[in-house]
């Protein structure tokens, strides 16, 4: 498989902090990439980094064969990679369908054909029926897929998802997996994730980086990563054994 | 676009804008002359209002010197007719890539060194003051004088030099209202209006989109400064004089926002109901005061701040989202 985006070396440091120390790793074309890692090991600073949000120290980030870093996130978007936040940041006072249609109309003119292309979205994550509701009056699960539907709505070949299972009870964790998995499998999709929920990481990641105080200590497919003794010891403790 | 213009515009919806609009038209044969005039007032307030809006209400961008483009619409065409003998509308051509160039100017500044929310509003405030202090100084406009266009008795309406009767004025003001109502609906409904209330909602969250944020508000305030120039054209022909302490008073600026905020920030209907609600019931308290023989000078001012004050308070969206509802004619974008 040839690598969608390819992070080398890659730095950050907030004063004396090294957030980010030298961290490397390829994410290949059609895969399903996870970055796990305690609290504060460096994962959505790596992930603002990616995102255009932050520039890096050092190293270099090339996405589809084109160097990314140092790029505002807007641009970092239109080349491709778009992204979901953390804590969710959906347009509130807009309605589900305008927020989505936004996204939409990054490669699109037309406002009838964004909005069209915005309803095969919005039924594909469940929120056809919501489509008129402020996004301001959803719960948390549909702001999370809301969130998920805007940032594919921009047509991204590689979609950054920062913990979209966080909050979710394991009936929702089960349908979001479910979602995903079927949006890399019918359309290819590039996913590189940031999670805590071990229970999605296991069900869909193809390959998995753990992160520790900003370094990278082990990577590889996620039942071999669990057993890790390094990975156990930082992060997940022994009960996962 | 003639297509978009009309589209999704319920019936229910559409027949109360045909009534309005049919009631403006033939407003000029029932009405006097001091009515008309007030009229004429609350028309210029809804026309400058909608072009603060679509800087604030639709981008996010507050504007608290947008008397700045107002005075440069006056000053270019005042000037322009009263040295070279340019028409009104001849000078709102040079009028339009001046005030929009002064917006570019504003905005390139403020985004590009991310000065942003209350900051960028004083900085709108420092460049109308600017202008004030300057034209108050510039002799080729008559500095502090004051710049006179000339009034004599006209047989007839000569709409091309804008000189005539009040009636004109109302029918050109009116024009002016509606295409800036239609403008903002079509700029609402497009690609570009998209844009701007994603910017105005969260503008890190936009830029994720892949929106270049810089560019859009750059659009917006140009686009903005452009249409309310028309308001400054159209106040130097109809009052006939210009002075550089009351064309760029701070106050007019808060006069022109007043409508929008109290009408509803974002909306299409608020800032012409908003400059309804607040010019109709000044000129009410006036003739009030007047007919009781009252003479309180500043009631105004005090009676702007009480209206300003239960908005806020009882409604803070406005007055026309509630009454939208309980007309029932949700629908209209927020």
């Amino acid at each position: 498989m040839t690598a969608l985006l390819t992070v080398e070396a890659v730095s950050k440091r907030f004063r004396g902090l090294l957030a980010v120390d030298r961290v490397s790793f390829t994410v290949p074309q059609g895969a399903i990439f996870a970055i796990i890692g305690a609290n504060g090991a460096g994962k959505t600073t790596l992930f603002n980094i990616i995102a255009g949000a932050m520039t890096p120290n050092g190293g270099t980030i090339t996405f589809a064969g084109k160097p990314v870093d140092g790029l505002p996130p807007d641009a970092v978007c239109r080349r491709g990679i778009a992204r979901t936040f953390q804590i969710v940041r959906p347009f509130p006072a807009l309605s589900v369908e305008d927020n989505v249609t936004i996204g939409a109309l990054l490669h699109r003119r037309d406002v009838g054909a964004a909005r069209a292309h915005t309803h095969d979205l919005l039924r594909q994550l469940d929120l056809f029926d919501k489509r008129h509701r402020l996004a301001s009056t959803l719960t948390l699960p549909d702001r999370k897929r809301l969130e998920v539907a805007r940032a594919l709505a921009t047509g991204p070949q590689l979609l950054l998802l920062d913990e979209v299972m966080a909050g979710l009870r394991p009936t929702e964790t089960d349908r979001m997996v479910a979602i995903l998995r079927a949006l890399n499998r019918e359309t290819g999709l590039t996913i590189l994730l940031i999670e805590h929920v071990m229970r999605a990481v296991m069900a869909l990641a193809s390959r998995v980086l753990v992160l520790d105080h900003g370094v990278a200590i082990a990577e590889g497919a996620p039942e071999a990563v669990v057993r890790d003794p390094a990975v156990v010891q930082s992060y997940l403790g022994a009960e996962v054994v | 676009m003639i297509a978009r213009l009309g589209a999704d515009l319920s019936p229910r919806s559409a027949v109360p804008l045909v009534v309005l609009l049919a009631a403006f038209l033939l407003a000029p044969f029932f009405v006097n002359d001091y009515l008309l005039t007030v009229l004429i007032l609350i028309l210029y307030f809804a026309y400058a209002g909608q072009a603060w809006n679509i800087m604030m209400g639709f981008a996010g961008q507050l504007s608290l010197g947008h008397v700045i483009y107002v005075g440069l619409g006056a000053y270019v065409a005042a000037t322009l007719f009263t040295r070279y003998g340019v028409g009104p509308w001849i000078g709102l051509l040079a009028a339009i890539p001046v005030a929009a160039a002064c917006g570019a100017i504003i905005g390139y500044l403020a985004f590009r060194f991310g000065v942003a929310g209350v900051y960028f509003a004083i900085l709108t405030i420092a460049f109308a003051e600017f202008a004030r202090i300057g034209f108050d100084h510039l002799d080729f406009v008559n500095a502090s004088s004051g710049l006179f266009l000339p009034v004599k008795q006209y047989a007839h309406n000569d709409l091309w030099l804008l000189r005539g009767a009040p009636t004109m004025f109302y029918y050109v003001i009116l024009a002016a209202t509606v295409f800036a109502f239609v403008l903002c609906r079509l700029l609402l409904h497009s690609r570009i209006g998209y844009f701007w209330l994603a910017i105005r909602e969260d503008e890190q969250a936009a830029r994720a989109a892949g929106i270049d944020t810089f560019r859009y508000k750059m659009y917006a305030v140009m686009v903005s400064a452009a249409v309310t120039s028309f308001a400054g054209v159209f106040y130097a022909f109809f009052y006939n004089n210009l002075f550089p302490e009351q064309v760029f008073g701070i106050s007019r600026s808060i006069e022109i926002i007043l409508g929008p905020i109290i009408g509803g920030v974002g909306t299409l209907f608020g800032p012409i109901l908003g400059a309804f609600v607040l010019t109709g019931l000044a000129e009410t308290l006036n003739a009030l005061m007047g007919a009781f023989g009252i003479d309180l000078p500043g009631a105004k001012q005090v009676f702007y701040g009480v209206c300003l004050l239960l908005v806020v308070v009882a409604l803070p969206d406005g007055v026309w989202p509630p009454l939208a509802r309980r007309l029932g004619l949700i629908g209209e974008k927020k």
